[in-house]
């Protein structure tokens, strides 16, 4: 069987690309060369490591789910209407994206402190948010929220209306075809950007130190924990990193392309 | 169509990284000016304010040097100057970290103490839960964001609430003295414990109260010049204005101590 000659990539360009991927893992690997692995263990199962993880799952789990109960009606709205605005107002949805998570907690502050926007109407109803787990919360829904609307909009947009009109065209109610149809057909959009809402809430630090503050079981999830532990426990802080390394290599893994192609 | 669907994948995917990316971000200069001589100081964040105006002092008396600052928390700077930031001076917030830099055989010249700094009760303006004395704070419904104990702020708290004998309950346990004061300026919280310098950078937006029990909890702010600095003789005299009179005047213009 002879060669068929392809167009190919010029050579040169290996060496940047090599160079790029070094960059990328090359800190991963002097994370892992850093860990203590005699105490590791020890170190991940300290009652305070403990406590930050199991926040950390517990307000994660609790963010995503409302990311799912309020992104998949956004993602509807922004892919299946047209409204005068709609391209605005879906660029200032997706901001939190961009925007520096320090400002998004600042903003939280200013929107539900007690000084805030807000923050009569709560005192009214006797709710407190800051210092509380709610805040750490509301702090990961708002970074992690454009993740899942982005995904849920372009699986939304590439698997088109044909067959939501079909089943319009043969009788289905609007929440028929919207049960039947349309969430069944971009299941794997919704799982992938859950996914990544997931993670993104796992790692937020920014918006939560600001917001939320520090307490230990209350308010300090594993990111913080780890900034904290670098003070006095530098091993402590190494790995518990590795264990948030850990948790972003499975979500990759589970997001692999093929998969969310399929 | 593959490609057509990835397209969105790999955008959020992209815009991932770049968020999380962002976390906190240390600032450490790095000054590369060709002609002038640059000292390069190293100082605990509470010296913000006093080294600043020290450095234009000495480059007024010495002409043709730029002084640089890193300011940062003491732990930090400690790491970094071990790992090999090119730091000329290093003043601490805590004799503990200093112990760091001298243990790692890093000093220049034996640290000196120049400074130090106690505890104070910070409120928000108007003082809306009427506190009074240090066992106020552990009053029920008062809202209080002091230190963590890793750091030394919240390890001067928390010595000087045992020798009080009173049992803190925080709302809070934050990084640093600043996210406390921040706090506390934005009305979440109704009390922190901040350093007395702290109270008074921050003017009207807070008030202070000052208490008899924070003398058990004296921060000493010790100073050195780093071994194999390239301007030692530079490191030397600013540390020597720091301990000599014009420096003195600066830090207790700023609230400080005498050691």
């Amino acid at each position: 069987m002879s060669r068929t000659r392809t167009a190919g990539l010029p050579g040169w360009l290996y060496a940047p690309a090599a160079l790029g991927a070094a960059f990328v893992l090359l800190p991963l690997v002097a994370i892992v060369a850093k860990v203590d692995w005699a105490n590791f263990l020890d170190l991940i199962t300290s009652e305070s490591s403990r406590a930050a993880l199991a926040l950390s799952l517990r307000t994660s789990a609790a963010s995503t789910a409302l990311c799912v109960l309020i992104g998949v009606p956004m993602a509807l709205v922004l892919a299946r209407t047209t409204f005068p605005g709609q391209r605005i107002l879906r660029s200032l949805v997706l901001l939190p994206l961009v925007l520096p998570p320090v400002v998004g907690g600042l903003a939280l502050l200013y929107t539900f402190g007690r000084r805030g926007l807000l923050g009569h109407t709560l005192e009214v109803l006797d709710i407190r948010i800051a210092f509380s787990t709610i805040a750490v919360v509301l702090a990961q829904t708002f970074v992690s929220l454009p993740f899942l609307v982005v995904s849920l909009e372009g699986s939304l947009r590439t698997a088109g209306d044909r067959y939501e009109t079909v089943a319009a065209s043969l009788g289905a109610r609007p929440t028929t075809v919207l049960r039947r149809i349309t969430l069944p057909l971009v299941l794997p959009g919704l799982l992938a950007g859950a996914v990544l809402s997931f993670a993104r809430a796992m790692g937020e630090f920014g918006a939560t130190i600001t917001f939320a503050g520090s307490l230990q079981g209350v308010t300090r999830t594993l990111p913080l924990e780890i900034y904290l532990q670098r003070e006095s426990d530098p091993d402590a802080a190494v790995a518990l990193a590795l264990v948030l390394v850990v948790v972003a290599v499975l979500v990759i893994a589970w997001l692999r392309p093929e998969r969310a192609a399929r | 169509m593959t490609t057509s669907r990835r397209a969105p994948f790999l955008a959020a995917v992209l815009a991932a990284l770049v968020a999380t990316t962002s976390l906190a971000a240390c600032g450490s200069d790095d000054s590369g000016s060709t002609k002038e001589k640059t000292l390069t100081v190293f100082a605990a964040a509470s010296l913000t304010g006093t080294f600043t105006e020290l450095g234009k002092k000495f480059e007024a008396d010495h002409p043709g040097v730029k002084v640089t600052f890193n300011f940062a928390g003491s732990s930090d700077l400690v790491s970094q100057i071990t790992e090999g930031a090119p730091a000329d001076v290093f003043a601490s917030a805590d004799t503990k970290n200093m112990d760091k830099l001298a243990a790692a055989d890093l000093d220049g010249q034996e640290p000196e103490n120049f400074a130090s700094n106690t505890l104070e009760i910070v409120t928000p303006p108007g003082n809306p839960e009427k506190i009074a004395t240090f066992a106020d704070l552990a009053r029920k419904g008062v809202d209080l964001v002091i230190c963590a104990p890793e750091v030394p702020c919240g390890s001067a708290a928390r010595t000087v609430a045992s020798s009080a004998g009173v049992t803190l309950k925080p709302v809070s346990e934050e990084q640093s003295v600043k996210d406390v004061l921040a706090k506390v300026a934005a009305g979440e919280a109704e009390a922190g414990l901040v350093y007395v310098t702290d109270v008074k950078a921050a003017g009207d937006t807070v008030d202070g109260i000052v208490f008899p029990e924070s003398s058990s909890a004296v921060n000493l702010y010790p100073i050195t010049t780093v071994k194999d600095s390239k301007n030692a003789d530079l490191a030397a005299a600013f540390v020597q204005l720091v301990l000599g009179s014009v420096g003195q005047g600066v830090l207790s213009a700023a609230g400080f101590a005498r050691p």
